[in-house]
């Protein structure tokens, strides 16, 4: 088939180039393997940023999200880019001041404790293999659905390509990889994205084609998406269902968790200064915004489209006579269509599903209040609407084929940021800071890509037990909600307020960190009801709600014990002066 | 040596005078933030949805992509201001 020709083409073309940028950039010293040498142009961190930042979800179930959520996927889009406007504001630019290799080491430094250095390697670590178990289910379903490969097998190649870079070029060899499938992601998005706006709106950019008028008519695209949903009991496509207020606390732990996480600061501390770190936070948000601001786009034009393409559509089955479905059809020529071949292959993939209810041999597609009180019989993925889109708009079979590319190259580049948190937790903060303080330069960074090859294997076991349970989805709104109530706000409080010391660090970590993850497993994994929610706040969004309860701990607790050392408040000075 | 005195309280007296800058302008530069997102995009969704801009609600349009523009443009502006700044109070050396 030539489609699967094309998709093994492209994704081993990536591949291969990825192999050959980890051989060219082998790191040869703990500054290599850790920040790359603090020597990357910040518009390269940008990218490589915007590659590390943008997940298999961002690039698979992201629009589709938006295209099934409508307004109330707007949590998504402000929250993940929003984040980059506190990073820049608040903490890039600092960290990088203070000028080494990870975030325990200015939590141990910052609280001069070695305990609050091991709390911070205990949320980073948790983090980040909470994250790392989607990255690799993701490279698992883009293997199993396109090339037929099991997810099993497909996350063991995945494994060996970032085993290549990760390993021998640590951060060096990451970063230039995510610049390769930066190029490589943003690509395989905007193509499909720009063709589905010329199908739907005429217009070739879609970021226009999202405000413009349906093609050939004069009712703007969203005023008929709107209609149209409503007419088939779905709510309006700009409204939402949700809460003011969870809609607020959603949105602010996305954005606060995103300041957060690990694997997206240390990117910061491979640039050269604070300057730099400054600036290359805004270049990441632009080469993020790029994928971000089409996203919206390309979910309601999918939306559109399929609801005009497959609501009472005929439904054909291959081996069925088309002809023998026409005359048995009661309505001949009253715009009778079929239904489109991209759903029957889709369908073949269990993406989609149609029951036949009322054995009309019509599909009808409905939401929860239909106004004609039918039932709905389509059932779908929300990923198809990524996933299909080149053959939605009738694009050639490459399209797919470089579309798999570009969901494998973002899969990889966040897990390999990943990894780069997991093993310079281990290798640097653990071995080197606190029990082998002796260590060489050289054993540690054997250590660290020892450390790093062992987190491989951890995440793809991770990988390969998600595929079977399918709780990564939830599993996300740990990642986010921690960050941004156990790390954020050690790291703020440590930049902006001297007086703040090792006890309230301490105390503000383990608060934020315990009171999410209590309410998100209980909320998520042990039955937990809607109405028990505290303020009528989801466990996506509780992480901002302790967030605060984590600041506030922090202060008193600082205010009642010792001033922080002389060395320590020097410290806070020169991070805050660029030099 | 009573020069250097001098000098080195001159210096303190920049730094300092530096970060309350620097304070200023985040705070100043938060304040949009905060209104492009939480305001225009959720608090003030429903009544700026009745103005529009081209075919979208404008409230909505906020939510889904004005406030990524507005992120950016305060990003881009952070770093200019800073580095004016940095001069103003001769903080960076080159």
């Amino acid at each position: 088939m030539a489609q699967t020709f094309w998709t093994y083409f492209f994704v081993s073309l990536t591949f291969a180039i990825y192999i050959f940028i980890a051989l060219k950039s082998k790191a040869s010293s703990t500054q290599d393997f850790y920040v790359a040498g603090h020597d990357v142009h910040p518009v390269v961190n940008g990218m490589a940023t915007a590659a590390d930042w943008m997940s298999a979800a961002s690039f698979l179930s992201m629009a589709g999200l938006i295209a099934f959520l409508g307004y109330g996927g707007s949590v998504y889009l402000m929250g993940w880019t929003g984040g980059f406007v506190l990073l820049a504001l608040l903490l890039a630019p600092f960290l990088r001041e203070f000028g080494k290799f990870t975030v325990p080491d200015f939590v141990g430094d910052r609280y001069y404790s070695k305990l609050a250095r091991i709390v911070a390697v205990i949320c980073s670590i948790f983090i980040s293999f909470t994250y790392i178990a989607g990255q690799m289910k993701g490279v698992g379903v883009a293997f199993s659905g396109f090339l037929g490969v099991p997810a099993n097998y497909g996350i063991l190649i995945g494994m060996i390509i970032v085993f290549f870079y990760a390993v021998l070029g640590g951060m060096k060899g990451i970063t230039y990889t995510q610049v390769a499938q930066y190029c490589v992601l943003i690509f395989a998005y905007t193509v499909p994205a720009i063709f589905i706006s010329i199908l739907v709106t005429g217009s070739s950019i879609p970021q226009i084609g999202f405000i413009s008028n349906i093609e050939g008519s004069d009712t703007a695209m969203l005023q008929r998406l709107n209609d149209v949903l409503l007419n088939l009991g779905f709510i309006e496509y700009t409204k939402t269902n949700k809460s003011i207020l969870d809609t607020f606390c959603i949105t602010a732990a996305l954005m606060f968790g995103t300041a957060g996480l690990p694997h997206v600061i240390i990117r910061f501390f491979t640039v050269k200064s604070s300057q730099d770190a400054r600036l290359s936070a805004g270049w990441a948000l632009f080469f993020i915004a790029i994928l971000y601001t089409t996203a919206p786009a390309v979910g309601a034009f999918a939306r559109l489209n399929f609801v005009d393409t497959v609501n009472e559509a005929g439904y054909v089955n291959s081996d069925q006579n088309q002809n023998e479905i026409f005359i048995s059809s009661e309505q001949p020529n009253s715009g009778f269509k079929k239904v489109p071949n991209w759903f029957i292959n889709w369908e073949k993939a269990g993406y989609l599903i149609f029951k036949d209810i009322n054995n009309d041999n019509l599909m009808q597609y409905r939401g929860p209040n239909p106004p004609d009180g039918i039932t709905n019989e389509v059932i779908v993925n929300r990923d198809i609407f990524v996933l299909a889109n080149p053959e939605i708009a009738g694009l050639p079979n490459w399209v797919v084929g470089l579309v798999v590319a570009g969901g494998l190259a973002a899969a990889l580049s966040t897990a390999a940021g990943l990894l780069m948190v997991i093993s310079s937790a281990i290798s640097h903060d653990l071995c080197r800071n606190t029990f082998f303080p002796n260590m060489t330069d050289k054993t540690e960074l054997r250590v660290a890509r020892f450390s790093s090859a062992g987190a491989i294997c951890m995440a793809g076991l991770l990988g390969i037990y998600a595929t079977q349970l399918g709780f990564v989805a939830q599993v996300v709104a740990f990642a986010f909600g921690l960050a941004a109530a156990s790390l954020f706000p050690v790291i703020f409080l440590g930049i902006f307020w001297k007086r703040m010391n090792r006890e309230g660090a301490i105390m503000a970590m383990l608060v934020g960190l315990t009171s999410t993850f209590s309410y998100i497993v209980y909320f998520k994994f042990m039955g937990g009801t809607q109405n028990q929610w505290i303020f009528g706040i989801s466990p996506e969004g509780i992480g901002f709600v302790f967030m605060w309860l984590s600041l506030l701990v922090g202060i008193i607790t600082a205010l009642l014990t010792k001033v922080p050392p002389d060395e320590v408040q020097r410290l806070v000075q020169n991070i805050r002066m660029p030099s | 040596m009573s020069n250097n005195i001098s000098d080195d309280k001159k210096i303190a007296n920049l730094k300092k005078k530096y970060w309350i800058a620097t304070i200023k302008l985040t705070i100043f530069l938060l304040f949009f933030w905060f209104f492009a997102s939480y305001g225009a995009g959720i608090l003030f969704r429903e009544r700026l949805d009745e103005y529009s801009i081209g075919g979208a609600p404008l409230g909505f349009w906020f939510a889904q992509q004005g406030s990524i523009y507005i992120f950016l443009v305060i990003i881009f502006v952070y770093c200019f201001a800073m580095s004016h700044l940095e001069k103003k109070y001769k903080i960076k050396g080159d």
